[in-house]
């Protein structure tokens, strides 16, 4: 029993130094060496600053760009401290906040042509990361002729830009196809600055 | 439900099936020290270690011994987590200078991590230093995944040796789970996530100025709104990868973020996403081909595969239609599946994945006990969201975790032959084994210590309301979901959460560590006691009596034993929980 103690802890000792240091210490050299955009995080620099990561959504809920997906992150994309709604579905504070969400698109889009259909799900529920940088097709497509009008862009040059920044299926297969919003935004602000 | 979602799902599984018998194959060399490819490499290492640390390789052990080395190495390991979590703020890489665990969270997540449980009472980006997660979590994701497949492989030696008082030796048996399977494994692994953008890096937390600045409405200490304008994002960073292959490898699933799998840094594509499902099924449906092999009857392993392939399909099927059914209390919002988007209920989803993914990784998830997830179980549907629990709820042995669902499986197996035995009035054989009172008696006291630990702590945290029920997030059946989530999480081993539930005070950060070491420790004693009474039997030949366990037969009673069982324990209590809520959503009614 006690030879057995021992080697508990001479063991514990060895394997930390081997897996606990050795291994992530290892991987991040290699990480660094092949890949050392990707090991950093994606990050996207505008003008010499840093502007966010390709990954990580940002909040954009004014008119001007295309909005994401509602956040339940701290205060809202807070990518130090990622976290969902975890609201029940039949909890009572959820329905509300969508129902003030669908509020708010229709009277936003009300003089457009989708003033009547339906707000597509993805633009009114928080996803479960509250970091999600992508909105889908139909999301997209939802916010194109509000954003061109703000903006004073031609709709259908707009419509253009969204078609250009669909993802689609990895490898054809796998996931689902989506539009990532803070590249997409950032391709706007580069169009409508080219225009001035 | 789109075509291309089941085509998804398929072809999860069609990838199972080929992963697991090569992996399965190398993993009986392993464990009955054959050549492999790596000893080249890999021999010396494990010379040097056993070296250092005073292991006698050759000394077989019997089942006390090798029980006692298990308890002793999870203990001195668990100490020394705690010890870290304890004085972190004192030890390097921790770039944004978090202050040291408080004692009662400390204790909670050693015994979470030690019991390959990995539920997290804690933000991590906000409360752990990189050197926590790499030298103290990550490494226990190695260690309790190594001990979970040695105990199987002890199981498997008790099943295939006749005669004999020993069951191998646990320190080998650990050693060469981590060396030969566990860590090259990882280093690829880690290595394909960085290529689809999880980071690995011990950089502090990156700033990023917005592009359109965001109002933010706090309130003052008097209570007034104030509007912020907040201009830049902080973005969390860290060694990411290395841990989050090990996570997934090991079924541990505890998140280097709070999301877990759903923070894109973690989980950022969905080819990131399907090898990391991958990595959950991988060690534990390839141990239904190691015991196979190890017990000469690889149509036996096969049989025990199909069980659990069954239960899969079952609860993936339903999670998948009850999801994208979406959410009927949602009015003005585009639920149904288009050419442009996937629908469903996204409360709580990524995009990226839409419902075919979170639904298929949530009954991954569960069905083996890793617990990580990519889309947060507390927002899917009632019926959704029951699923995952069921799928712990039948004793994480649909693949489960790893070695803990191989040898869960085995103590189902014995009762089936136990209850075939007594259908046609024979002395039940399994493998050639007689199955006696001991063994039996043994079996049911693992199965009957999970609903004790599950149903019991359950029923006394919802009639204390100051301690138990002021932390649900949610009201109506779905709060009691979430408690009846929490502890059979923590029983089963799992760490998954309806994470509204708030764990971190004192209560249940105490009552979920006893029952998280209960459920892995009380449960592998009689385990082991099995295996070891199993060992020392003779081989009876077989006869015209004898249940074959090869056969579709088999596998049928199989699943039907551990569906009776399974329901019997935990039906009413899911009647009150995700099963009334299905039924008053549709009624329109919210809390």
């Amino acid at each position: 029993m006690r030879k057995q103690f021992i080697t508990a802890c001479l063991y514990t000792l060895v394997t930390t130094v081997l897996l606990g240091l050795g291994y992530p210490l290892a991987v991040t050299g290699l990480a660094h060496l092949l890949m050392p955009a990707k090991a950093n995080g994606e990050l996207i620099a505008k003008d010499g600053v840093v502007v966010g990561s390709k990954l990580i959504g940002q909040s954009f809920t004014g008119p001007g760009y295309f909005n994401g997906r509602p956040s339940a992150a701290g205060t809202g994309y807070d990518a130090a401290n990622s976290s969902g709604s975890n609201l029940g579905p039949t909890n009572a504070t959820l329905i509300a906040r969508v129902d003030q969400s669908v509020h708010a698109w229709q009277t936003r889009e009300a003089q457009h042509e989708n003033a009547h259909t339906n707000v597509p799900i993805d633009l009114v529920t928080t996803s479960g990361s509250g970091l999600d940088p992508d909105i889908t097709v139909a999301a997209a497509e939802y916010q194109v002729a509000s954003v061109a009008q703000v903006r004073g862009l031609p709709k259908d040059q707009v419509a253009q830009l969204v078609k250009a920044h669909i993802e689609p299926r990895q490898f054809g297969v796998l996931g689902e196809p989506c539009v990532n919003v803070l590249e997409l935004n950032l391709a706007l602000d580069a169009m409508a600055a080219q225009r001035k | 439900m789109t075509e291309n979602g089941w085509f998804q799902i398929a072809l999860f599984f069609l990838l199972i099936v080929l992963i697991a018998r090569p992996l399965g194959i190398y993993m009986a060399d392993v464990f009955e020290r054959r050549k492999t490819f790596l000893d080249p490499l890999l021999a010396p290492i494990e010379r040097l270690l056993y070296r250092l640390t005073g292991v006698e390789a050759d000394k077989e052990m019997r089942w006390t011994e090798y029980g006692i080395a298990m308890l002793l190495f999870s203990l001195v390991s668990m100490l020394v987590l705690y010890l870290i979590e304890r004085v972190q703020t004192w030890l390097p890489w921790n770039p944004q200078h978090w202050p040291n665990v408080p004692a009662v969270l400390a204790l909670n997540t050693a015994a979470s991590f030690t019991a390959n449980t990995n539920w997290q009472s804690y933000v991590p980006e906000t409360t752990m230093s990189y050197l926590t997660q790499m030298a103290g979590l990550a490494y226990h994701n190695f260690t309790s995944a190594a001990v979970g497949m040695a105990l199987a492989i002890a199981m498997v030696r008790g099943i295939s040796r006749r005669e004999q008082n020993t069951l191998g030796n646990f320190w080998v048996d650990a050693t060469r789970a981590i060396l030969w399977v566990l860590l090259p494994i990882s280093i690829v692994f880690a290595l394909a996530l960085v290529s689809q953008g999880v980071v690995q890096n011990l950089r502090p937390y990156d700033t990023a100025r917005l592009l359109e600045s965001q109002k933010v409405v706090t309130q003052d200490s008097a209570g007034r709104s104030v509007t912020q304008t907040v201009a830049t994002q902080t973005i969390a960073q860290g060694p990411v990868a290395s841990q989050e292959a090990i996570k997934m490898l090991g079924t541990n699933g505890g998140g280097f973020f709070n999301t877990n799998s759903a923070h894109p840094f973690e989980n950022p594509t969905p080819f990131s996403n399907l090898l990391e499902m991958l990595a959950i099924f991988a060690i534990a449906a390839g141990l239904t081909v190691t015991m196979g092999h190890m017990t000469h009857s690889p149509r036996h392993g096969w049989a025990v595969f199909a069980a659990m392939g069954i239960l899969f399909f079952a609860g993936v099927t339903t999670a998948y239609w009850a999801e994208a059914r979406g959410n009927p209390l949602m009015h003005g919002v585009a639920q149904q599946t288009s050419a442009t988007q996937a629908g469903g209920n996204m409360e709580g989803k990524e995009v990226r994945f839409g419902i075919a993914n979170s639904a298929l990784f949530a009954t991954v998830t569960t069905d083996a006990s890793c617990g990580a997830v990519n889309g947060m179980h507390d927002s899917f549907t009632p019926l959704g969201g029951m699923v995952p629990m069921v799928n712990i709820m039948l004793g994480e042995i649909i693949f489960g975790g790893v070695g803990a669902g191989l040898y869960g499986m085995l103590i189902f197996v014995i009762l089936s032959v136990f209850i075939a035995g007594l259908m046609v009035g024979r002395t039940p054989e399994y493998l050639g084994k007689k199955i006696e009172a001991y063994d039996v008696k043994m079996a049911m006291l693992y199965v009957l210590v999970f609903p004790l630990l599950i149903l019991g702590f359950t029923a006394v945290t919802v009639l204390l309301p100051h301690l138990g029920l002021s932390s649900l997030a949610n009201a109506g059946p779905h709060g009691l979901s979430e408690v009846l989530y929490a502890f059979t999480s923590a029983a089963g081993n799992n760490g998954s959460a309806f994470a509204g539930l708030n764990a971190n005070t004192n209560y249940y950060n105490l009552t979920l560590a006893i029952v998280m070491l209960c459920g892995r420790f009380l449960m592998i004693v009689p385990m082991l006691a099995v295996a070891g009474n199993l060992a020392r039997k003779k081989i009876a030949p077989a006869s015209a009596g004898t249940f074959p366990v090869t056969t579709p037969l088999f596998t049928i009673l199989l699943t039907g034993v551990i569906v009776i069982v399974g329901a019997l324990t935990f039906f009413p209590a899911l009647t009150l929980g995700p099963i009334l809520e299905h039924l008053l959503m549709y009624a329109g009614k919210t809390f």
